[in-house]
């Protein structure tokens, strides 16, 4: 079990400030990701908070929009926008709804929230890189549940055909999608086969261990002439107890101070 | 009419390097002096629509132009979250030329007729939806494409149709254009529909029934003010489309006059494909005959909207 320091619980009572604003939100979904969005925008992604839309720039598309209130606070850490911002989490002029908005939050790329939709539009990224010359790279991040979709799957056999060594795909393997266990309710196994028979370099790191997160992704790509998959095993609600591999966390609304409370006390 | 929009496809690219075609397992040799002169805007994806949809609109919020073509129906009732949230949320503009609107494909049955198309395309918001009536519009309206700043649906209808646009009619996007005069009644038609309307105008015109058409190339946004212009000055409308009635373009017509001229609307009533699927194969022709689109029908329909007005 990977121990959280500082800056990831930093990062979680952001997103329970969030939970806080909103009364609700996906909470199992998005404290899974807070360490491979953190090494993201730490140490891999090109980016510019005060000029989003810097042409330069990397380009995150979170595919598992339901992840998002991890994605607002790195984003809010960052600059990208008020960390007060965060406090309004779903409310009716808030900024920041319950999947993020390309156009409306800075920072946010592809507006997502529907399943399956993340890498197809990040092969079109990809592609545009290539064709324009440009060096940025393209990072999507799917759940585990998101690629029962096929859409996923089409995507892949596209991304592998043009070699896309610019595309890679962060997989939130949490082994748990809404209903339960992703072994019981549509068995991924094996995972990593599957990326790699679709033609992907493929990679498996702990999700939340902040230092092979930096060493996988720092070596990119895995092969010049093939796109990337890197598996993050990681844990559904992350950093909370009572949350950490419990499908009732997946989502929560009516959330009660008690509970908040309870949250922020396995941050401390 | 495909041909002519393809075609048009590689002269845009010739001038706007933002161009980019995608194509979904189409026919072999489609649009292959386009592939030879720019091998890396031509892109033959798998039988794919959801992905090639989400990887058209990666490519336009790059700043490229994708035109996507494959069958009326996959482009549209198999990716249909993908055109609603990947294209019409963002606003991107991705243009779908669909191939086989309507009956076109009337041997091959009902999962290749398109007959919903319309209705569910423009029930999208921030998209338009268009129909030209021949091959020589299908050229204006290709050219009016590259600068319009959202989604467009193009629905093509069968190769070799006659041309009855005429080049002085300037095309523009959500203007439709009168092609008949008339003060007995009107036609107001979508797509290769237009055609069979001026033939039914011109039989009623041997009986001394004038009857005018005007022709909505663009449903969506719809040529809201011209159209009710058009239904205040005559005694009875019929619509016409090759479509299902429900959602298509009478549906947009009545929308319009139930917002701005209630009064109109006893006036209209539409001619289309029912509401059921097609269980008949045969032809193009004889699903119109069918489903009682032909020019004697159309015909037939005015006199007896003329009488009930």
């Amino acid at each position: 079990m990977t121990a959280l320091d500082e800056r990831s619980r930093y990062l979680r009572r952001l997103i329970v400030d969030a939970l806080r604003g909103g009364g609700r939100g996906h909470l199992g979904s998005s404290m899974s990701i807070v360490e491979v969005l953190r090494v993201l925008y730490d140490t891999t992604l090109l980016y510019r908070p005060s000029e989003p839309n810097w042409e330069d720039r990397d380009r995150f598309v979170l595919s598992k929009g339901h992840g998002c209130l991890a994605l607002y606070a790195v984003l809010a850490d960052k600059g990208f926008f008020p960390l007060e911002e965060l406090l309004g989490f779903c409310r009716h002029d808030s900024r920041l709804g319950g999947h993020p908005e390309r156009g409306k939050v800075p920072g946010i790329e592809a507006s997502t929230g529907a399943l399956g939709h993340g890498l197809p539009i990040a092969v079109g990224l990809a592609l545009a890189m290539r064709m324009r010359r440009r060096t940025s790279r393209v990072f999507v991040m799917t759940g585990d549940g998101e690629i029962n979709e096929g859409s996923n799957w089409e995507a892949a056999m596209s991304a592998s055909k043009h070699k896309l060594s610019n595309l890679t795909l962060l997989v939130d393997y949490n082994k748990l999608q809404s209903y339960g266990p992703t072994r019981e309710v549509l068995d991924l196994e094996p995972l990593a086969d599957k990326w790699k028979t679709f033609g992907f370099a493929v990679a498996e790191v702990d999700g939340h261990d902040i230092h092979s997160l930096e060493e996988v992704l720092g070596g990119l790509p895995l092969d010049a002439n093939r796109p990337t998959a890197i598996v993050c095993h990681t844990v559904k609600g992350k950093g909370f107890p009572f949350a950490e591999g419990n499908p009732d966390w997946h989502h929560k609304s009516g959330l009660t101070e008690a509970d908040l409370a309870k949250m922020y006390d396995c941050l401390t | 009419m495909r041909k002519t929009a393809l075609d048009c496809v590689h002269e845009l690219a010739r001038q706007d390097e933002r161009v980019v075609f995608v194509g979904s397992d189409l026919g072999p040799g489609v649009l292959a002096k386009m592939r030879e002169e720019f091998p890396d805007r031509w892109f033959m994806e798998g039988v794919s629509e959801q992905h090639i949809v989400g990887m058209a609109a990666g490519l336009a919020m790059e700043g490229f132009i994708p035109y996507v073509n494959t069958i009326a129906t996959f482009l549209t009732r198999r990716c249909y979250e993908q055109v609603a949230v990947d294209l019409c949320l963002h606003d991107l503009p991705v243009r779908l030329i669909a191939n086989g609107g309507g009956g076109v494909y009337a041997p091959l049955g009902p999962t290749h007729l398109a007959i919903e198309d319309i209705a569910i395309m423009r029930a999208l918001p921030n998209m338009t939806v268009v129909a030209p009536c021949d091959a020589d519009e299908m050229r204006r309206l290709m050219h009016a494409t590259l600068d319009w700043p959202h989604p467009i649906y193009i629905r093509l209808a069968k190769g070799g149709d006659p041309v009855v646009s005429e080049s002085r009619d300037v095309f523009r996007l959500g203007m439709s254009i009168r092609l008949r005069e008339g003060r007995d009644g009107l036609f107001i038609t979508t797509g290769v529909m237009t055609q069979t309307a001026l033939t039914a105008a011109a039989l009623l015109q041997s009986d001394r029934i004038e009857v005018g058409v005007r022709h909505v190339h663009t449903i969506k946004p719809l040529d809201v003010e011209r159209i009710i212009e058009d239904v205040a000055t005559v005694p009875a409308v019929v619509t016409v489309e090759e479509g299902i009635v429900n959602g298509g373009l009478g549906s947009a017509v009545l929308d319009a006059c139930s917002t701005h001229a209630t009064h109109l609307l006893h006036r209209i009533s539409r001619l289309g494909v029912p509401d059921a699927f097609p269980t008949q194969y045969g032809s193009q022709q004889t699903m119109l005959s069918h489903w009682g689109l032909t020019a004697e029908k159309l015909a037939e329909r005015m006199r007896l909207a003329r009488r009930k007005a």
